[in-house]
């Protein structure tokens, strides 16, 4: 049987992350499917049928899906799943919302967030914040799987073209009423998806401070990223933790800068390809997972690293 | 208002696991354990809310072995009013957690059952949802502020965008993230009130609920090791490293 993905998407475009749970998806069973609710969804509905793993979509559309109530969506799923040997979704707050409340409905034990897929039954996820990997076996009919996006590599956007099947919407939950979202723009990379990550601890001191990080990350084109610390310290809105209570991002290069490393914080971020240390406490357990560490002021060393950015002739974006 | 929370005993987040040398789970014996933090702010929210005079009982709830309880213990020491452990030995997935917490529902019959969003050892972050799916309750997941206002609640919610609001009808779960509050520290005279204050126990094979694992736990590993990185002496170095050893910038 086949392997239905959830597509999380605005209304105007699919979320990145789908990509990568597609290619979670398409390593469970070749053949994917998937289903798209939302609301004027169109253009979603067509990036999502032109992924070349995905053989076939399923649409639909209702006023109620607007918003991404888990109460309205997991009806719509529930009833698809008869046909399916798995659910998959992405781990983020859209899937870690709606999964279980499916795997429910369906009596099913969910797997959260896996790594990796080491058979159509067997996943790999981390356990205790990443400070454990263990090895699960789904003896369940029909698995309900979340994915880490950030394990998986995104698969290719175009060049398919699944066909679309619009579908009938499920009745409206009643009891649960969208008020606002409060969504933080910003003109630089997102978190999850940067290539750098420039972030800042409780080593800052302030929320002044975090200029001295701004300013390394509009030179390197990076996101801001902050600890647990720093965000409690009121220095960042929270929308920038890293960690196992924040995202967990895996840049090419991430830069901790007043970070200490405590284990929350290394949960999210020690898969990065590269890290660089910035603190002026040699002890620090950042040290232990960073590939270059600078034990230095870091008052003193922004300024510097900022100056050595400027006389190099180009630097990559 | 009649408010359940529901906590969960696990090994204390300070701790830096060890995984067990036969790769069968991680070390728990000597080793201290807590309460799951966000179970904590998930009763002092309730405990908050009836000092608001907008509640009238918090009743916490754990499932599990015998030392379970201790998390019970702890949050009548901090202001429940009356505690039930269900007692269940092995492995429980959150799928039979909300099968045993649904039974307690039905019996209880509160108004609002709150619990942490997530519990830091095995990561899953499945209970409070698949218990709102199993009594078709209105599911508020992630929340860092609760208004409470006659029988609906606004709950702010923490997501990947920023925040979101919602608005649900009692009754309703709501799972609670660590930025809901600041847990309150027990009192010495509280915690000698709380031993007196009732525990009931019920065994969860008298609930009739199936808990058998559905998922086989068929390894546990240390993840992979980062290489042990170099110190650099200065940030001319570090920048001549980035561009010219590991390429990255």
């Amino acid at each position: 049987m086949a392997v239905l993905l959830i597509a999380e998407h605005n209304n105007k475009e699919l979320k990145p992350f789908t990509l990568n749970a597609a290619t979670a998806a398409s390593q469970i069973d070749s053949d994917v499917h998937a289903v798209i609710i939302g609301q004027n969804s169109a253009e979603a509905v067509k990036q999502l049928s032109e992924l070349p793993v995905v053989k076939k979509v399923f649409s639909v559309e209702g006023a109620h899906y607007e918003n991404f109530t888990a109460e309205n969506f997991a009806p719509v799923i529930v009833k698809l799943a008869e046909n399916y040997s798995h659910i998959v979704c992405s781990a983020n707050t859209f899937g870690k919302n709606l999964m279980p409340r499916i795997a429910a409905h369906l009596d099913t034990s969910q797997v959260s967030d896996i790594i990796k897929v080491i058979s159509p039954d067997t996943f790999l996820r981390p356990i205790y914040a990443g400070n454990a990997f263990a090895t699960i076996k789904s003896n369940d009919a029909k698995k309900c799987v979340t994915i880490r996006p950030t394990s998986f590599d995104p698969c290719e956007s175009t060049g398919g073209s699944g066909e679309i099947e619009k579908i009938d919407a499920s009745e409206e939950f009643s009891n649960t009423k969208f008020i606002k979202r409060e969504e933080i723009k910003s003109d630089r990379p997102e978190l999850g998806t940067a290539r750098i990550v420039v972030s800042g601890g409780r080593g800052m001191q302030s929320g002044d401070n975090f200029k001295l990080i701004t300013e390394i990350a509009d030179k390197l084109g990076a996101a801001i990223g902050a600890s647990r610390a720093a965000v409690d310290a009121g220095y960042i809105s929270n929308d920038h933790q890293v960690g196992q209570t924040g995202k967990v991002v895996v840049p090419d290069l991430y830069i901790a800068i007043g970070i200490s490393g405590a284990i929350q914080h290394l949960a999210g971020m020690k898969e990065s390809k590269v890290i660089v240390a910035i603190n002026k406490d040699g002890e620090a357990p950042i040290f232990s997972v960073a590939d270059y560490g600078l034990e230095a002021d870091l008052f003193e060393a922004i300024p510097q690293f900022m100056e050595e950015l400027n006389k190099l002739n180009t630097i990559q974006k | 208002m009649k408010i359940l929370v529901a906590v969960k005993r696990v090994i204390d987040y300070n701790v830096q696991i060890r995984v067990k040398e036969d790769g069968t789970g991680v070390v728990t014996d000597n080793v201290k354990m807590s309460t799951n933090p966000p179970d904590d702010n998930a009763i002092e929210e309730a405990v908050k809310i009836k000092e608001a005079g907008k509640a009238t009982e918090v009743v916490a709830i754990t499932v599990g072995e015998q030392k379970a309880q201790e998390t019970v213990r702890k949050a009548l020491a901090v202001g429940a009013d009356r505690g039930i452990h269900v007692k269940a030995d092995g492995i429980l997935e959150p799928l039979a957690v909300s099968k045993i917490l649904q039974k307690i529902v039905d019996k209880e019959k509160p108004d609002l059952v709150f619990m942490g969003k997530q519990a830091i050892d095995d990561d899953c972050n499945q209970t409070g949802q698949m218990l709102s799916a199993l009594l078709n309750w209105p599911q508020a997941t992630f929340a860092s502020k609760i208004d409470v206002k006659d029988n609906k609640l606004e709950v702010t919610r923490e997501i990947d965008e920023g925040l979101e609001t919602i608005e649900i009808n009692v009754p309703a779960i709501v799972t609670c993230d660590l930025r809901l509050n600041e847990p309150r520290y027990a009192s010495l005279p509280n915690i000698m009130k709380a031993k007196k204050k009732p525990i009931e126990e019920i065994a969860a094979s008298d609930l009739g609920v199936d808990v058998s694992p559905r998922l086989e736990q068929l390894k546990v590993e240390e993840p992979p090791k980062r290489k042990a990185g170099i110190k650099v002496a200065n940030v001319a170095e570090l920048v001549q490293k980035l561009k010219n050893e590991a390429k990255v910038i």
